[in-house]
């Protein structure tokens, strides 16, 4: 593929960085793929062999047009018709929050996925706890940056929430990481410090 | 039906064995190619027609004189280029316009009629793959269809899975739903009810079912346009007439049209063809075929990529077929893209100018 790539997005960079440490021709789904930057890369930095989900048409036939296998659907529905165990890895970035059931999106990245990656803006950043605690008013900041009635995030989460919601899956958290500003921080109180964070999981 | 001689036509080395355990001796097959075949033979891209379309995708038509039905997709520099593929179309049998159909001669040196046996999508392609060998062709770079010839292009990829590398279904299913069926059922009783037709038996006549053909083309027109698209081309505007005539003219655009659409399909096509072809198209199922399954179809299928597109006004093949071949192609670990496009025009759609359809095919073909 001789197109020139932008960099990846920070959280998309750390995911890309862990999975090619698992060596070659890996199996990822990338739900909610986009334009598919996160797949070409791993398709051609890392020779895996990437599949994507994308709801918006245009997005899905920019991927098909760069040699991507994108399939347009509802990661809500359409997860369901993927095997076990299907890929080596799920990833899902900055889409949990939209998901209609997280806990269910969960369910369905560990079990058609080895390891599943999610990234998610944290709701308990101190920016967004001082937005609403002095603001009075549904936060929106640079990590929310849409307003409470166009927001596509319908279930708002925080790092502890999901450290709690791996918990009663039992899920195993391997790695994690915490952005504040699109640059990595380190992990203490990360609750309050970062906005955004990605989780590498197992069941 | 003036029957004009095809440019180029292959005769099949043996006979084609069918599915209805039949076998059609002597058979040959009409098409035309565009672009240069590589050294290596690696850039030739299958093409299949639907149900009345033919071999010629990108020239003019010998009979009509139009345009080739897919110019503004096939050329030099178009979505599928023909300055880097080798394209090959060719008229499926059972069909009129060169290859061996039930208005060819059969070994008495008369036409077969209904004497030519029943075919299916997978004796079609039979067809094609023998088309093929003969070119010396290994393996396809792609294979693209849409409506039947997207049925063509699946039943290719799941009994010869070795022979392409890229399968783009446009506007298909992978069965003919009740529906399709019932609507074939009525253009077919339409020919058959024209007393023209005489069981088949018209060629050396000078009656000819036309009044039944073009009655089902008529029917079979509408179900290739969307209402939205009807009512967007026609809506309740009368033709030539300032009011109603109170009689069962064509007082209306819309009738008009199709009153025009039937009878110039007439002199195109084939009744006894169109009989066998939608025959070939109700019986298609390809999870039938193997074992019930729609994912064993493909479980041999791993080396192809596969791109499935649908558009949102198709009632005539609609998203939900398209998904069902989409679900069975995860199901197996197949790589497949799938975009549902928006269109007004219902399934006639993939025929009509579509920027992003254009993206989508010279894309998948070239990614």
């Amino acid at each position: 593929m001789a197109e020139s790539r932008t960099p990846l997005r920070f959280d998309l960079a750390v995911i890309a960085d862990a999975i090619a440490g698992y060596g070659p021709d890996r199996m990822v789904l990338d739900i909610g793929c986009g334009d598919g930057a996160l797949m070409a890369a791993l398709q051609g930095d890392s020779g895996c062999d990437a599949r994507g989900i994308e709801i918006d048409a245009a997005l899905v036939e920019r991927c098909v047009a760069r040699g991507l296998s994108v399939v347009q659907g509802d990661a809500n529905i359409d997860l369901a018709e993927y095997p076990d165990k299907a890929f080596d890895f799920a990833v899902l970035s900055q889409t949990l929050q939209t998901a209609t059931r997280p806990d269910l999106m969960l369910d369905e990245l560990l079990r058609v996925g080895e390891r599943a990656f999610v990234s998610f803006p944290n709701f308990a950043h101190w920016r967004t706890r001082a937005a609403l605690m002095f603001g009075g008013r549904m936060p929106v900041t640079s990590a929310l940056p849409v307003s409470w009635y166009e927001t596509q995030n319908i279930h708002h989460v925080t790092i502890d929430d999901f450290r709690d919601l791996a918990r009663e899956k039992r899920a195993v958290i391997e790695r994690s990481w915490f952005f504040a500003r699109e640059r990595a921080i380190s992990p203490v109180g990360a609750n309050w410090r970062a906005e955004f964070a990605v989780f590498q999981l197992s069941s | 039906m003036n029957v004009t001689p095809p440019t180029r036509s292959h005769a099949l080395a043996g006979d084609l064995p069918l599915d209805s355990g039949q076998t059609l001796v002597g058979a040959r097959i009409a098409y035309e190619t565009y672009g240069e075949l590589a050294e290596d033979r690696s850039n030739a891209v299958l093409i299949c027609h639907a149900l009345t379309g033919d071999q010629y995708v990108a020239s003019t038509h010998p009979a009509t004189g139009k345009p080739g039905w897919w110019e503004r997709m096939v050329g030099p520099g178009k979505p599928i280029d023909t300055d880097r593929f080798h394209v090959i179309c060719a008229n499926v049998i059972g069909s009129c316009m060169g290859s061996t159909g039930p208005a060819s001669d059969g070994p008495d040196g008369k036409p077969y009629g209904m004497r030519f046996p029943v075919i299916t999508i997978r004796d079609m392609v039979r067809g094609l793959v023998a088309l093929l060998g003969g070119l010396g062709i290994e393996r396809l770079h792609g294979v693209v269809g849409g409506s039947m010839g997207g049925m063509q292009a699946l039943s290719l990829a799941a009994n010869w899975p070795e022979r392409a590398g890229r399968v783009l279904v446009i506007a298909s299913t992978a069965r003919h739903s009740a529906q399709n069926i019932a609507f074939h059922e009525v253009g077919r009783q339409a020919i058959m009810a024209d007393p023209g037709w005489a069981a088949g038996d018209y060629y050396s006549s000078d009656a000819r079912p036309d009044n039944g053909l073009a009655v089902a083309r008529m029917a079979a027109h509408i179900t290739y346009l969307s209402e939205e698209g009807l009512t967007r081309k026609f809506g309740r505007r009368l033709q030539d007439r300032e009011a109603t005539s109170f009689s069962f003219d064509a007082d209306f655009q819309v009738e008009s049209y199709l009153r025009y659409q039937g009878s110039g399909f007439t002199q195109r096509f084939d009744a006894n063809s169109y009989l066998y072809i939608t025959r070939a198209m109700d019986y298609f199922d390809l999870a039938e075929e193997h074992g019930g399954k729609l994912a064993n179809a493909f479980a041999r299928s791993r080396h192809a990529r596969f791109c499935i597109v649908s558009f949102d006004t198709d009632w005539l093949y609609p998203t939900t077929e398209s998904r069902h071949i989409v679900h069975a192609l995860n199901a197996t670990g197949n790589r497949v893209s799938f975009v549902e496009l928006s269109a007004p025009n219902g399934h006639d759609s993939f025929l009509l100018p579509h920027e992003q359809l254009d993206r989508v095919v010279h894309g998948f073909l070239n990614g």
